[in-house]
């Protein structure tokens, strides 16, 4: 299973520790972890589904490219950051 | 009467109580977080709030019947239909996302549990159930003019004026910073276009007096003559004797017509006030001198109110939703961007300054 870390800052609105969750794209393991944590997939992705613009994933250390589908593939030992975007302030 | 008032601020919200005839903070929640607007239902007492995190979006909180603070629905824009594009005015996609929660307004005394919702990118949102869930208002979101509508004091076009008929929960305005006024008769089944007679001196001629060109700023209207509507306009005031069909143009108001906020009394259709700044890329206050001015002949004559306020240095700009008058229609406050804060209990003739050093002031509403 993949392992999702989430900025340390969002915790102070909403609780979502580290996890791990199945999935082969960056979106399938994010919509595992919201099944889980309903509330946190409103802080992380916009009302479409894309991620937020002053967000940032990335995988394995590389940032994501598909920021619409979040198809970026992953998998058995990625490690998934959540993080904000300094662009956001 | 009240004796408390929410002040929404760029840093957080503040509460701030009446005692022993001055007023003083006595808390603030969502600390360090970006409140934007705050609304009380008078059917629940129920407050609501709504944050723009940022990086996290924008979010809807409610106070909770034990006390303290629930995160509740945030108004979700629907799906794009797949291949669907749609442009903002500058020819970049259109987002179908919540970018800012700019009105809230409770429903009529007969729907218990109806909220609207006005935000940017220009979706009218209606809660049902207390704001647990929200709907899209479909039939203005599809309408073909909706299109047509264009950032005002921001890149996307928002709803910051919702007002529901208080003797028909059915018949409700909306205004849009650029879109105009609009009406529907049948609580959200169709909409016409209101507001005949404004005029707008930042486009060609030829839409000079289109009514969807109209950048109000904001709207009110009387609470007890809904005939009554004022408007304070990007390009100066207008006000309507006939439910916002037609507006007329008011002139030569000293020190200046341009500004934000407007306060109609609920009762007294002639009475109302604004807050004067020198148009339009300057925005602040003529003189440096901060005033109110108030009409009580329905813009026949205004009068300017600067009693108590800083009548020199004063560069403060008050937002669309920072003027706030009691439903008694004798208590006003106001907040400003550089974070003063003053409240008036005779109707704005003496004004008492409560605090100068808050964050940047969104919104200020008596709870």
């Amino acid at each position: 299973m993949a392992k999702v870390v989430f900025t340390p800052n969002i915790q102070r609105h909403v609780a979502c520790p580290a996890t791990e969750a199945d999935g082969e794209s960056v979106g399938e393991v994010l919509a595992a972890v919201f099944r889980g944590n309903a509330r946190v997939r409103g802080y992380v992705l916009d009302d479409q589904g894309g991620l937020r613009k002053h967000m940032t994933i990335f995988v394995d250390g590389r940032l994501v490219r598909d920021r619409t589908r979040l198809s970026d593939p992953v998998d058995a030992t990625s490690t998934i950051y959540v993080f904000q975007a300094l662009s956001g302030g | 009467m009240s004796d408390t008032l929410l002040v929404s601020t760029r840093k957080g919200l503040f509460r701030v109580g009446r005692h022993g005839g001055s007023w003083r903070i006595e808390g603030v929640d969502f600390l360090g977080d970006n409140v934007t607007l705050t609304m009380t239902d008078p059917r629940s007492g129920r407050h609501y709030v709504a944050l723009d995190h940022g990086h996290f979006g924008v979010k809807m909180h409610r106070s909770a019947e034990a006390g303290g603070w629930e995160e509740i629905a945030a108004p979700q824009y629907p799906e794009k239909p797949e291949g669907y594009e749609e442009h903002d005015m500058w020819g970049r996609p259109l987002a179908w996302t919540t970018a800012r929660i700019w009105a809230l307004t409770p429903g009529g005394a007969d729907e218990p549990g109806v909220i609207w919702c006005g935000t940017l990118p220009g979706g009218l949102f209606r809660s049902a159930d207390h704001g647990r869930s929200w709907e899209i208002v479909r039939s203005l979101w599809d309408h073909p003019k909706r299109k047509m509508w264009m950032g005002g004091g921001a890149d996307l076009p928002g709803i910051h004026s919702i007002i529901v008929d208080p003797k028909n929960s059915k018949r409700v305005w909306i205004a849009v910073s650029t879109g105009g006024i609009w009406h529907t008769g049948d609580a959200g089944t169709t909409w016409e276009q209101r507001g005949e007679g404004m005029r707008a001196d930042h486009v060609p001629p030829e839409l000079t007096h289109d009514p969807i060109a109209q950048d109000v700023h904001c709207l009110v209207a009387c609470r007890a003559d809904m005939r009554r509507m004022w408007v304070q306009h990007h390009n100066g005031i207008f006000v309507s004797s006939d439910e916002g069909r037609t507006f007329t143009e008011i002139t030569d108001v000293a020190p200046s017509t341009f500004g934000f906020p407007v306060a109609v009394h609920p009762r007294d259709p002639d009475q109302a006030w604004f807050v004067p700044g020198i148009k339009d890329e300057l925005r602040i206050p003529k003189d440096a001198k901060l005033v109110v001015t108030r009409t009580r002949d329905g813009g026949k004559t205004f009068e300017v109110l600067g009693k108590g306020l800083p009548q020199e240095h004063a560069y403060d700009l008050v937002y669309r939703h920072a003027l706030a008058l009691d439903e008694t229609g004798d208590r006003l406050a106001f907040g400003s961007t550089t974070g003063g804060l003053w409240v008036s209990e005779d109707q704005g003739e003496t004004w008492q300054s409560v605090v100068h050093t808050l964050p940047p002031i969104y919104a200020v509403r008596f709870a």
